[in-house]
C-alpha cells in the first residue's frame, strides 16, 4: 500500500484549528452531521482508489445546501481545507480527504426534481444516483446520457467534478455535454448560478471550466441536466476475434465507414476470463479479444449500418458475431464489460485500473507496446476499454504478497500513462487527476499550461482551501503570475512544498 | 517589436471595430509572433483587440480602446488532420469554409455552421458563432477539443488535446468559447469532426403564425425522429416556415422526411435548402438580437416579439434571432427581457450599427456569477488591455 505523506502545509496548531472548527460546525449544521471520532471517520478515509488512504479530521454529512454554505464558509473563515465527496467511486482518489481538513459528505443531497419532458431536463441534487435520473427520465421516453460503469452506485455530484463519462461518449459526448446548469458554493460559501434551463447565458462559460474540476473550484449543489430521447431502435452485437489487431481495426473500419456508434468496447483475453469468472456473461470461448458494439437511432439506419458493421467485423475476421436479440441479452453482453473492473479481483489479488486515452487510430501500436512493457516486468494487463474514443482502462494485475512487486506494478501503470501521452492522448478520460496523476499533469502540459490552469483555479479560490493538493503537480500562490519564473517556488523554499 | 514592417500599419476606417478605429493593425503569421506581439504591447500597456475575418467586428459591445488591432488571418494553416480519429487541428485564421473544404475531401465535416462568410475558426471561438446544425451537433463548446491561446502577457498555453475524450485539467477551450478576445488571444483549435452524412432531405412546412413553431418543435423533440436542424424563418405576429432537415443515409432521411410530414400535419419534402435557411434575419441597419431560454418556451417568446420584426430560430435548441429597427432597440429590449426571465431567459445584442450603440445595454443582466467573471477576468488580464468593454460587465 501507498503511503501519502501527510500534509506538508499543516503545522503544530492544525488539531486544534480543526478542532474549532469543529464545534463551530456542529452550532451551525447540528451535532449528529458532524464527525470527528476517529473510529466513524476512518469510514470515509479513501475514495474508489483503496491504495491511497487517509483520516480526515472532519466529516460532515451534509443534508441541505445551507449546510454546504455553513461547512464552506466557516472553512474559509478558518482556513481550513475541504473535500467534498459522494459515494465515494472515484478512481483516481478525487476525494481523498485530508488530514487537516473536513470532508464535505453531500451523499444526502439527494432531491430528484421533476422530470421536465417538454425541455428534455431535470434539476438534481449532487447526491443523486446517476442510474436513478434515467430510472425517472424512463417514463417520459428519456436517458441521462453519461452512463459510468459505476452508474449503479456513482452519485451525480462525482461525475460532474470528474467530468465522468462512460461507455456512450463516443456519440452523445460526455458530463460536459449534457450538464446545462449548475449552482455552486464558492471556497469563500457565496453561491453562485452557472448556466441554467437556458443555452449561451451572457458571459464566461464558467460551468463549463467547473465542470471536470475535480473539487477545485467550488462545490455544487444543485445541476441541471438535459435529458435525451430514448431512440427508436437500439442493436447490440457482440464480436469475438482471434487477436487483437483485428479487434482494433474493426474499430478504425467503422468509423472510416463513416458510421458513428453509441458505443464500441473492446475487451482482451485477460479481461473477458475476469468477466466470465465473475458474472458468466457467456463471451465466445477461444476469444483474444471481443467488441461490445451498439448503434442506436431510427430504426431504418440502424439496420442498414447494423448490417454494415457486421460486414466489416467479418472482413477482419470475427470469429463469432452475436447480436442481441432482446434488452435481457443486451444486458447481459453490457453485463460483462461493465462489471469488468471489479471482476479483475478474480483473476489477481491486486491490481491498478489506469485511465488513459490514445487516438484511436493508435490502438494496434499502443495495445502492442503495452504488451512489450507488461512482459518486460514479468506482470499482466488486463485491458477493457472504450474503443470508439481511444479511451484505455488497462487493468495492472500484481500480487502484494510478492515483495515488490506493488512498485513495479505502479510503475508499469505510470509508464502505461506516459505512453499515452507520447501517443498524443492524455493521462486521464474521465476518471480525473486526483491524487494519484497529479505528478503526470506536467508531462502532459507545460509550466505555463498548468499556471494558465492556475489563473482560474485562483479567480474562484484565492486561498486554495477547496480540495488541495488535486490535478496540480505543484502547490502554487495566487499572488503569482504566470509565466515568472524566479528560482525556487516559495512554497517549496519554505520547506513546505514537494519538488518534483 | 520586431515584427516584419510589412506586417504592421496604421489603423484605417476600415480597420474599426463596433465603430472604433484602432492605432495600429498588426498582422502576425506565428503563435511565436502573437507572443512578441502581445509582450510588446504589454510592455508598452497598449490596449489589444483581436479579429480575424472581420465578420463579428460589429458584434458585441464597442472596444473602450483599441491601440492595436491584432489579425489573426496570418495564422491560416490547418495543422495536422487525422481523418482516422475524427479530429483536426486548426490555426486561428482559417476561413471556417476553408476548413470544411479540406476536410471534406475525407468525407469529414465541423459540425458549425454559422452563417458569416469568410469567418474565421478564432472567430467562431471567441464570438460563440453557431447555426441551425446545433441541433445534431452542438456548438463551439461541444466540438472544440484543444486550444492554445497566447495571454495578455504574452504567455502560450495549452489546454485540452487531439482527444475527444480528455478531463486532464481545466476545459480552457470553454472558458475563452464566447469570451470576445478579453482573456486573450485564440491562437490554434483542435476540433472533434464528423462525418459527412450521405443523404439530404427537407421538410417545409409553410405557418400562418409563427408562434406554430413552438408546439410543433416540442412535438418533434418528443418524436424518435433525429432531425439535423428545425428552423423557423418567419415574422413575428406572422406567418413563417418550419423547416426540417434529415442528414443520414438515403433510406433513413426519406422515412424520416415521411414521419416528419405526418407529424407536423402537412409540409412539403425536397432535397433542397430553401433560400435564407440558417442566415441571421435583418440588414446592416438593424440591431440583432440574440436571444437564449429554455427550449420549450419558444411560443412563448415569439409572442414577446414586436410584431413584424424578422425572426429565426433554431427551434429546439432554445435560440433564436431577432431584427429590431435600430432606432426602436432600446426601447424594446428591458420589455423584451423581462419577458424572457421567466424562461431563464435572456436577450443580448449581437450586432448593432455604429450609431445607435451607445443607447444599447448589449449585455443585460448576468446574474450572480458577474463578480467571478470580474475576478477570471482580473487574473487574465489584470491590466484590461485585451478587447476591453467588449464583454459583460463592462470588462
Amino acid at each position: 500500500m501507498t503511503t501519502l505523506a501527510e500534509n506538508p502545509l499543516a503545522g503544530p496548531a492544525t488539531a486544534e484549528r480543526t478542532t474549532a472548527l469543529a464545534g463551530r460546525l456542529r452550532a451551525a449544521v447540528g451535532t449528529e452531521r458532524v464527525l470527528t471520532d476517529r473510529a466513524q471517520v476512518r469510514t470515509y478515509e479513501c475514495d474508489g482508489l483503496a491504495n491511497f488512504k487517509v483520516t480526515p479530521a472532519v466529516v460532515v454529512l451534509a443534508e441541505s445546501r445551507q449546510h454546504v454554505v455553513d461547512t464552506v464558509r466557516l472553512c474559509s473563515e478558518a482556513g481550513v481545507p475541504f473535500v467534498a465527496r459522494g459515494s465515494g467511486t472515484g478512481l483516481s482518489g478525487g476525494a481523498l480527504p485530508r488530514a487537516d481538513g473536513v470532508l464535505l459528505v453531500l451523499s444526502r443531497l439527494r432531491s430528484l426534481g421533476p422530470v421536465d419532458a417538454d425541455n428534455r431536463q431535470v434539476t438534481v441534487e449532487p447526491g443523486v444516483i446517476n442510474l436513478w435520473v434515467t430510472r425517472d427520465a424512463a417514463p417520459h421516453d428519456l436517458a441521462y446520457a453519461p452512463d459510468p460503469s459505476s452508474q449503479l452506485v456513482c452519485s451525480i455530484g462525482g461525475n460532474v467534478a470528474e467530468n465522468a463519462g462512460g461507455a456512450h461518449c463516443l456519440k452523445y459526448g460526455f458530463t460536459v455535454n449534457h450538464v446545462l446548469g449548475a449552482e455552486v458554493v464558492l471556497p469563500d460559501g457565496e453561491v453562485v448560478h452557472l448556466g441554467g434551463r437556458a443555452p449561451e447565458h451572457p458571459g464566461y462559460d464558467l460551468l463549463g471550466a467547473f465542470i471536470g474540476s475535480e473539487g477545485t473550484l467550488g462545490v455544487a449543489t444543485e445541476l441541471t441536466l438535459r435529458l435525451v430521447r430514448v431512440p427508436e431502435e437500439v442493436q447490440t452485437m457482440l464480436v469475438g476475434y482471434r487477436s487483437v489487431e483485428d479487434a482494433a481495426g474493426t474499430v478504425s473500419d467503422i468509423i472510416g465507414a463513416g458510421i458513428l456508434p453509441a458505443a464500441v468496447e473492446m475487451m482482451d483475453s485477460l479481461a473477458i476470463e475476469a468477466a466470465e469468472a465473475a458474472v458468466s456473461c457467456g463471451y465466445p470461448e477461444g476469444a483474444v479479444a471481443v467488441l461490445v458494439i451498439e448503434l442506436d437511432g431510427p430504426r431504418v439506419e440502424v439496420e442498414a449500418q447494423f448490417k454494415q458493421v457486421e460486414e466489416i467485423a467479418q472482413r477482419r475476421n470475427a470469429f463469432e458475431v452475436r447480436i442481441a436479440a432482446d434488452a435481457a441479452e443486451r444486458a447481459l453482453m453490457w453485463k460483462g464489460r461493465k462489471s469488468a473492473f471489479a471482476a479483475v479481483g478474480r483473476i489477481s489479488p491486486s491490481y491498478f485500473v489506469q485511465d488513459g486515452v490514445i487516438p484511436r487510430t493508435k490502438l494496434p501500436e499502443v495495445l502492442a507496446e503495452m504488451k512489450r512493457m507488461a512482459d518486460a516486468k514479468g506482470l499482466r494487463v488486463a485491458n477493457v476499454f472504450h474503443a470508439g474514443d481511444g479511451n484505455l482502462h488497462p487493468l495492472v494485475l500484481f500480487d502484494d504478497a510478492v515483495e515488490g512487486q506493488a512498485h513495479e506494478a505502479e510503475e508499469l501503470a505510470g509508464d502505461i500513462l506516459e505512453l499515452c501521452i507520447t501517443s498524443g492522448g492524455s493521462i486521464t478520460g474521465e476518471h480525473g487527476v486526483g491524487q494519484e496523476k497529479r505528478m503526470k499533469m506536467g508531462k502532459q502540459f507545460t509550466p505555463e499550461d498548468l499556471d494558465t490552469m492556475q489563473l482560474v483555479r485562483c479567480a474562484f479560490d484565492p486561498d486554495g482551501i477547496a480540495n488541495p493538493g488535486k490535478v496540480f503537480p505543484t502547490p502554487r500562490l495566487c499572488g503569482e503570475r504566470p509565466g515568472v519564473r524566479k528560482g525556487e517556488h516559495p512554497v517549496q523554499a519554505a520547506g513546505l512544498g514537494e519538488v518534483f | 517589436m520586431t515584427t516584419a514592417t510589412r506586417t504592421r500599419r496604421p489603423g484605417g476606417a476600415d480597420d474599426a471595430v463596433g465603430g472604433v478605429v484602432p492605432g495600429e493593425v498588426v498582422r502576425p503569421d506565428s503563435t511565436e509572433q502573437v507572443a512578441e506581439v502581445l509582450r510588446a504591447a504589454a510592455a508598452d500597456r497598449r490596449t489589444v483587440v483581436p479579429v480575424g475575418g472581420r465578420t463579428k467586428t460589429t458584434w458585441a459591445a464597442p472596444p473602450s480602446s483599441a491601440d492595436l488591432l491584432l489579425d489573426l488571418t496570418g495564422l491560416d494553416r490547418v495543422v495536422e488532420h487525422v481523418a482516422g480519429d475524427l479530429t483536426v487541428v486548426a490555426e486561428a485564421g482559417v476561413r471556417l469554409a476553408d476548413l470544411q473544404a479540406s476536410v471534406g475531401q475525407a468525407g469529414q465535416l465541423l459540425g458549425l455552421d454559422p452563417p458569416e462568410d469568410g469567418a474565421t475558426l478564432g472567430g467562431v471561438v471567441s464570438a460563440n458563432a453557431s447555426g441551425p446544425r446545433r441541433l445534431r451537433y452542438g456548438t463551439t463548446r461541444d466540438l472544440l477539443i484543444g486550444i492554445t491561446v497566447v495571454l495578455a502577457d504574452g504567455t502560450v498555453a495549452h489546454a485540452g488535446g487531439k482527444v475527444v475524450k480528455n478531463v486532464a485539467g481545466y476545459d480552457l477551450g470553454k472558458l475563452f468559447t464566447g469570451a470576445h478576445g478579453t482573456l486573450g488571444v485564440v491562437v490554434s483549435t483542435t476540433w472533434r469532426l464528423h462525418p459527412v452524412p450521405p443523404a439530404r432531405r427537407v421538410v417545409t412546412l409553410e405557418l400562418p403564425d409563427v408562434a406554430a413553431a413552438g408546439s410543433l418543435s416540442i412535438a418533434l423533440a418528443r418524436s424518435t425522429l433525429t432531425p439535423t436542424a428545425v428552423e423557423l424563418i418567419g415574422t413575428a405576429g406572422g406567418p413563417g416556415r418550419l423547416v426540417v432537415l434529415f442528414e443520414s443515409i438515403a433510406e433513413s432521411v426519406s422515412d424520416q422526411a415521411r414521419s416528419a410530414v405526418a407529424l407536423l400535419g402537412g409540409g412539403t419534402e425536397s432535397e433542397d435548402l430553401p433560400d435564407g435557411f440558417g442566415r441571421r434575419p435583418g440588414g446592416a441597419d438593424d440591431v440583432l438580437l440574440r436571444l437564449a431560454f429554455a427550449p420549450a418556451s419558444l411560443a412563448q417568446v415569439l409572442g414577446a416579439l414586436p410584431a413584424g420584426a424578422a425572426v429565426s430560430a433554431h427551434a429546439g435548441t432554445g435560440v433564436c434571432s431577432v431584427a429590431v429597427p435600430a432606432g426602436d432597440a432600446a426601447a424594446v429590449l428591458p420589455g423584451l427581457r423581462a419577458a424572457l426571465a421567466p424562461h431563464d431567459g435572456t436577450a443580448v445584442v449581437q450586432r448593432a450599427p455604429d450609431a445607435v450603440r451607445d443607447r444599447l445595454d448589449h449585455w443585460g443582466p448576468v446574474g450572480d456569477a458577474l463578480d467571478l467573471m470580474r475576478r477570471v477576468k482580473d487574473r487574465f488580464d489584470p491590466e484590461r488591455r485585451m478587447s476591453p468593454g467588449r464583454f459583460v460587465g463592462g470588462f
